[in-house]
């Protein structure tokens, strides 16, 4: 765990090991490749995309993303800039509603505030 | 007994029971490896503790990235370790029994499929090779004192032929990218075609446009360096990675 887990383009000039092997190549092969045997514990690894897991990472922990490398957003102006990754903004957006309705919407009566009633209903079946 | 299970790495010929090469290679939990031998094949496994092994637990700590790294980096140097000596077909990561009887009995029962599929792969290693198209500089040239009558005009055109520069140059790499690997292939045994990664998964600004494995043997696999750094140019990067334990080649589909 090292920080270098994105060594450019010069890696097989070197010699083979591969602790720095970039995780994303990793988890390209070990999740979904190799032989697929069903064993006695049923998982089904894919139900987990790389990209979630990124995303995850990225809302969960900022520093933990820099650690492994990935930092693109602080180099790529259209993201720090404000516009940023919808899919991660919507969700924070999404959990931010959810926290709210459930701190505040106890208290009101039935039918004070339907729509977002419905809203906070999309929140939990997405998780 | 009952608080273990065996995690499954890696199958391969039932002289991988006699290496050195398993002799200080552990597993997941630190826990040195072993094999289960069942006639020409062995199964390189460790014991695991079988609650936090559950169907449960695994999927909940897929959740934790912290967790899925250090199982994913384990699985992959023990399968790595293994394959720089021995002929071997990785087993996805997280495959899981209950004893030893069940890894043995697949052994038995996927015999012939296992033994064709470690021949295939036997003398031979993996290489990745990944193509990104460097990003194309946007003219960063600022509307040209709008001398023009209709600046909204000229400056949707220009955004047009901005656009379809972008859109020639990409297709343009694109079709480099496809004819290296028509190149790169007949230099492999076989080829996969693996998806394209999104660039925040990349960590990377510039487009991957083309990622591939190739099974190679050694002298295939010389002949593929040579070809990707020769290939590499200002428009297209290409990245070879590997040796890897021949994962792309090793499926079997789900029993």
């Amino acid at each position: 765990m090292n920080g270098d887990l994105y060594p450019s383009g010069r890696a097989h000039q070197l010699d083979h090991r591969q602790e720095s092997t970039n995780l994303a190549d990793i988890l390209e092969r070990v999740l979904d490749k190799g032989i697929v045997i069903a064993g006695d514990i049923r998982i089904n690894l894919l139900d987990i995309e790389l990209l979630t897991i990124k995303i995850r990472l990225l809302v969960a922990s900022v520093d933990k993303a820099r650690e492994i490398g990935i930092d693109w957003w602080e180099h790529d102006p259209s993201l720090s800039s404000g516009r940023g990754d919808l899919a991660v903004e919507n969700r924070k957006l999404r959990e931010r509603i959810g926290e709210l309705e459930a701190s505040n919407g106890e208290g009101a009566s039935d039918g004070a505030r339907p729509r977002r009633r419905t809203r906070a209903e999309g929140v939990t079946g997405d998780e | 007994m009952s608080d273990h299970s065996v995690y499954l790495y890696a199958i391969g010929d039932a002289a991988i029971a006699d290496s050195e090469v398993l002799v200080d290679t552990t597993g997941v939990d630190a826990v040195a490896v072993h094999t289960l031998v069942e006639g020409p094949l062995a199964a390189v496994v460790a014991s695991v503790d079988r609650d936090r092994f559950s169907e449960e637990s695994i999927r909940t700590h897929l959740e934790d990235l912290e967790w899925l790294e250090k199982v994913a980096r384990t699985h992959h140097e023990v399968v790595d370790r293994i394959a720089r000596v021995h002929p071997i077909a990785p087993v996805r990561m997280a495959t899981i029994y209950l004893d030893d009887a069940g890894v043995r009995q697949l052994l038995r029962d996927r015999a012939v499929e296992l033994a064709a599929t470690l021949d295939r792969v036997r003398g031979r290693s993996e290489w990745g090779v990944k193509g990104y198209a460097a990003p194309v500089e946007t003219s960063a040239a600022e509307p040209a004192a709008s001398a023009s009558d209709a600046p909204g005009t000229s400056y949707l055109m220009r955004r047009r032929t901005e656009r379809d520069r972008v859109a020639r140059r990409r297709e343009r790499v694109a079709e480099t990218a496809e004819k290296l690997h028509q190149e790169f292939a007949q230099l492999a045994a076989d080829s996969r075609v693996y998806p394209l990664q999104d660039p925040r998964l990349t960590g990377r600004r510039e487009e991957m446009i083309l990622n591939v494995a190739y099974l190679v043997d050694e002298a295939g696999a010389a002949a593929l360096a040579q070809r990707v750094d020769a290939a590499t140019g200002n428009e297209l990067r290409l990245e070879l990675t590997g040796p890897w334990a021949p994962y792309s080649f090793t499926s079997l589909g789900e029993s």
